[in-house]
């Protein structure tokens, strides 16, 4: 059976420095996966590995069946990949419509054309209307980029990423410095826009984690050293132990065992 | 179910379109001597050349050094297509010269900048710089393309003339830019609102986000420096036609650093910013040159004050002060718009009194000490004609910070009251 | 035989003066970011200051004084102009030196004309450092300083017999040069800051967020960098010619030396320096083109190849555009630069 996602020994070394050692992971098509660990473990350098910002020193990654480890980020988008940023990476300048637009332009089989008015593409503006309505940004339409709150830009952000139609979703900490109101309705808009699609999500919060996930994957030390459902992965000692070191501390456990 | 949307017809955008078409139209009957007429001519061929360039810069946040190579380069070829045309070589009607200019200028952008656009940000500019310095070096190593000291010269009133149009009157060339002028502004304006437009806008934003959206950054940027290169190209066979004679210096740096200074100045984040640098450049280099020797100096010195304080040139100065008059509250703050002018030219008199002391001292020293400046006898070797001069640059100068200061609260004031008003009007 | 060893070392000579100015240009490029357009302004402010400061107190305590001035005057700018235009960007820093450019190119001319000035170098200077003798009999022999007449001259027609001077200024460059090179390398290496100035070298950010990036240290460096390019100022303008165009000349071959040999890399930048210097001042020797090469090893060439503009192009022709060449080369097979370590 072909995995959405596939990574087989999966290294990455920075000069000496070897950050990712090694790691194995399937992900089945229109799974929701929640990738975890202590800081530094290495989850962002997974994604900057899959998403094509940088390659990897030895392995392999498949999406769909097709390898996509080595090639530009432009190639593997085309394929069918996307992902978000912890740090907001937006279009500032431009306007809210204008950033969706601009997300849609490549799936919709426009390029590099400069011979039809961006006004006539009557499916990119629908399409970009869609997205705008889902992440709720409607009203914000002719905005600045630039000129909306933190947690409006990183619903932008979030649209930007799925608006071009990609089946598999990687989305690097998107609840990232949110209030716990605004962490909740993220939740369930994530849910909404990632229906049916393949998700992959590096997370602190582990109310996010246990509401949004099927499966939890544990990266520490640049390794997976478990990946299960949630609730096998809550029991899991070695898991545990990663987390707390030596056995036993209260607020940690209680972390483990959904939301604080 | 059908839906239905209503799409207003957009009047305004025929209106401004139909106003500029009228002022292109009836400007030489409005300035009528012969110097307007070379000056209109050179306004439309400096309007599409800053046009092509901010296509460049404020589109697509490339800074080049070299764009005078593909004016430049397009000029050349301009010309000496026109002198095959006399000599019978080629049937091209001389009114089609200008696009031969733009397909040598966009040849060139395909040659060139394939390399050119591998880098991006500073090192880009330098890589410009150094392709502009490479095609100003070898022009003077092919005397056959580049007609070394003397440069190229033709007659533009060459081959068969169409209803007795020959372009020799300075009229006809005048209504040809100006035909190029409306056709290439409009069509650049265009490609502002394109897919390749707006993707190249994402470039100038953030460029590695648009490489997780599916887009070549590199790619995008090299297509647009080809569009410019073509626009820049039709240009320079405009300025070819107009001048009869093309030298080495339109590909030197100078004429790239004027357009990037012009650019700039006139507003490089607005389409019509670069409309208006086009103008302001011909004005500074036909007019300004005649008033004082320091004229360079002084729009340097007017160049860094508006990367400093308005780095978004003349065009963003005015669509921020019609926004405050479109709330009603420009009447607040007039008077000390007057203040920081007036100020502004008690400063400007005493820098230039100084100035003209000096180069009095270095050129004229043999006539004596004595000049006059603005009517005022000055002794350039005098102590007091010095103070005099420091003393009111320095008055200004207070005078000039003060209001400044002034103008800076009431400023704020006014976008705080815009704020409030922009809330008051959405919660309505 | 000595026409090799004393072009070797012009060419050398002429690539640590670039190295000077380009070693200024890339600490300010890899503190600050911004990568300063007027540096080569702040050069010809070296030589204007030195030829000035020479007459009223003398070329050796100008030597020490211009250089001062100019790194004064750098000073005034950054705390000026470049602070309040930081904040806007790398583009803005660039345009506010372009802006400077013209700004002094004009003072310039304003002060001094628009004529060269006679800037001539000290007495002990104006002779020659050595000199080559080649006698064809004798061979090669070294002599100290201006060689004697009767070494120079025979009234024997059989033999052959060459003067080849090293001007002291070209030695005396090279000496400053290699001092300052000196100097560098042990401020980079040995003390504290050096160790703060590389690691901005190739990790800026880094470095900003341990809390070195003071506007103070920003400060000093453009005036130790613009510093630097004044003593290669009042050096180059005593050697070679002091006029308003000097700024023009060199200015665009130091960029091209800090993107050939790597943004951010002070040894790339000392490779290039010396590879550019070298090939150039070779090249301008010799006046060979392809044709009159073919016509002397005997090759048929026709008609319309020997008056084929490209092929009658001789070396010393070409000589003014290798740097830019070059260039372009390193762009297409090594964009990195050729020691550069940072993608710029």
């Amino acid at each position: 059976m072909t995995y959405a996602l596939e990574l087989k020994d999966l290294r990455k070394n920075f000069g000496k420095t070897e950050i990712i050692r090694g790691v194995n992971l399937a992900v089945l098509a229109g799974e929701r996966v929640a990738i975890i660990g202590p800081n530094g473990a290495g989850k962002s350098t997974l994604f900057n590995l899959i998403s094509g910002r940088f390659g990897p020193t030895s392995g392999q990654i498949f999406l769909n069946g097709k390898r996509i480890d080595h090639k530009e980020p432009y190639e593997i988008n085309r394929m069918g990949l996307s992902r978000s940023f912890q740090i907001t990476n937006i279009f500032p300048k431009l306007s809210v419509f204008e950033n969706l637009r601009c997300a849609v332009l490549w799936s919709l089989g426009y390029k590099y054309t400069f011979l039809k008015f961006l006004s006539g593409l009557k499916d990119a503006n629908d399409l970009a209307e869609k997205y705008m309505d889902m992440i709720r940004l409607d009203k914000k339409r002719d905005i600045l980029a630039m000129n909306l709150t933190y947690a409006e830009q990183r619903a932008l952000e979030i649209g930007i990423t799925i608006a071009g139609g990609a089946n598999v979703i990687l989305l690097d900490e998107p609840t990232a410095g949110m209030s716990k109101s605004e962490t909740t309705r993220f939740i369930s808009l994530i849910k909404n826009v990632t229906h049916g699609k393949t998700l992959l999500t590096v997370e602190h919060d582990m109310g996010v984690v246990f509401g949004l996930a099927d499966k939890i994957a544990v990266v520490v030390y640049g390794e997976v050293i478990a990946f299960d459902s949630p609730e096998a992965v809550r029991s899991n000692p070695k898991v545990q132990e990663a987390y707390l070191g030596t056995p036993s501390s209260e607020s940690a456990i209680h972390g483990l065992e959904g939301g604080h | 179910m059908a839906t239905y949307t209503f799409k207003p017809y957009n009047v305004g955008r025929w209106i401004i379109w139909g106003l500029f078409a009228l002022v292109l139209g009836l400007a030489p009957l409005v300035f009528t001597s012969n110097l307007s007429g070379t000056m209109l001519a050179q306004m439309g061929i400096a309007i599409i050349a800053c046009l092509s360039y901010n296509m460049l810069l404020g589109q697509g946040g490339m800074l080049s050094f070299g764009h005078a190579v593909y004016t430049g380069l397009g000029a050349f070829v301009a010309i000496h297509a026109l002198n095959a045309i006399t000599a019978g070589q080629s049937s091209v009607p001389v009114s089609l010269l200008p696009l031969v200019g733009g397909l040598a200028g966009m040849g060139f952008a395909v040659l060139l900048g394939f390399v050119t656009t591998k880098k991006s940000g500073t090192p880009f500019a330098m890589i410009t710089l150094g392709v502009a310095e490479l095609v100003f070096a070898m022009s003077l190593m092919f005397s056959d393309f580049f007609g070394g000291e003397a440069g190229i010269s033709a007659n533009r009133v060459a081959g068969t003339s169409v209803w007795g149009i020959t372009f020799g009157p300075q009229i006809q060339i005048y209504y040809l830019i100006a035909c190029y002028t409306f056709v290439c502004v409009a069509l650049m304006y265009a490609f502002t609102q394109t897919p390749l437009g707006r993707i190249l806008n994402a470039v100038r934003d953030n460029p590695e986000r648009v490489e997780f959206i599916g887009y070549n950054t590199q790619r995008v940027r090299y297509f647009a420096f080809i569009i410019a290169g073509f626009f820049a190209g039709v240009s320079g066979g405009l300025g070819a036609l107009n001048f009869e004679i093309v030298t080495a210096e339109v590909v030197g740096t100078g004429r790239s650093g004027g357009y990037l200074l012009f650019t700039f100045l006139g507003g490089a984040t607005f389409f019509f910013g670069p409309i208006i640098g086009g103008i302001l450049m011909v004005l500074a280099f036909v007019l300004l040159s005649e008033f004082t020797k320091a004229w360079l100096l002084y729009l340097g010195l007017l160049f860094l004050f508006m990367v400093m304080y308005a780095p978004g040139g003349i065009a963003s100065l005015i669509m921020m002060n019609l926004r405050v008059a479109s709330f009603g509250k420009l009447r607040q703050i007039w008077v000390s718009y007057v203040g920081l002018l007036l100020t502004a030219l008690v400063i400007l008199i005493g820098a230039a009194a100084m100035v003209e002391m000096v180069y009095h001292l270095q050129l004229n020293s043999a006539l004596g000490d004595n000049l006059k400046f603005m009517g005022v006898p000055l002794n350039a070797k005098g102590l007091d004609s010095w103070f005099g001069a420091s003393f009111v640059m320095l008055t200004g100068l207070g005078m000039f910070e003060l209001i400044r200061r002034q103008f800076l609260t009431e400023w704020s004031d006014i976008q705080i009251e815009i704020e409030k008003e922009i809330k008051r009007r959405e919660e309505a | 035989m000595e026409f090799l060893i004393i072009s070797m070392l012009n060419g050398l000579s002429y690539g640590l003066l670039l190295f000077m100015l380009s070693s200024g240009l890339t600490l300010i490029f890899s503190m600050m970011g911004v990568l300063n357009f007027a540096h080569a302004s702040f050069y010809m402010l070296g030589a204007y200051f030195g030829y000035t400061l020479s007459k009223w107190i003398g070329f050796w305590p100008s030597l020490i004084a211009a250089p001062l001035f100019v790194g004064m005057c750098g000073v005034l700018f950054e705390r000026l102009t470049l602070r309040k235009v930081h904040k806007f960007g790398h583009v803005p820093e660039l345009l506010v030196t372009f802006g400077l450019s013209y700004i002094v190119y004009e003072l310039v001319q304003l002060i001094w004309g628009r004529t060269a000035v006679e800037f001539a170098p000290p007495e002990l200077l104006r002779g020659a450092a050595f000199t080559l003798v080649n006698h064809s009999l004798n061979g090669l022999s070294f002599v100290w300083g201006v060689a004697p007449l009767d070494m120079c001259q025979t009234t024997d027609v059989t033999i052959r017999l060459v003067c080849s001077p090293f001007p002291a200024t070209r030695g005396f460059m090279m000496l400053v040069a290699l001092l300052m090179l000196l100097s560098l390398w042990l401020l980079l290496t040995k003390t504290r800051i050096g160790l703060v100035i590389q690691a901005a070298l190739t990790h800026p950010e880094a470095v900003e967020s341990l809390g070195h990036n003071v506007p103070r240290v920003l400060m000093l460096v453009f005036g130790a960098g613009t510093g630097l390019a004044g003593l290669a100022g009042v050096i180059g303008g005593s050697t070679f010619v002091t006029e308003p165009a000097m700024a023009a000349t060199v200015g665009s071959v130091i960029f091209v030396v800090v993107v050939v040999g790597g943004m951010g890399s002070l040894s790339g930048a000392f490779l290039a320096s010396v590879i550019i210097g070298v090939v150039q001042t070779f090249a301008i020797a010799f006046d060979y083109s392809f044709v009159s090469v073919a016509q002397n090893l005997g090759w048929a060439l026709s008609g319309a190849a020997r008056n084929n503009a490209l092929l009658k192009l001789t070396i010393s022709q070409v000589a003014p555009i290798l740097p830019y060449l070059f260039l372009v080369l390193i762009l297409i097979f090594r964009p990195k630069g050729l020691l550069g370590t940072r993608e710029g």
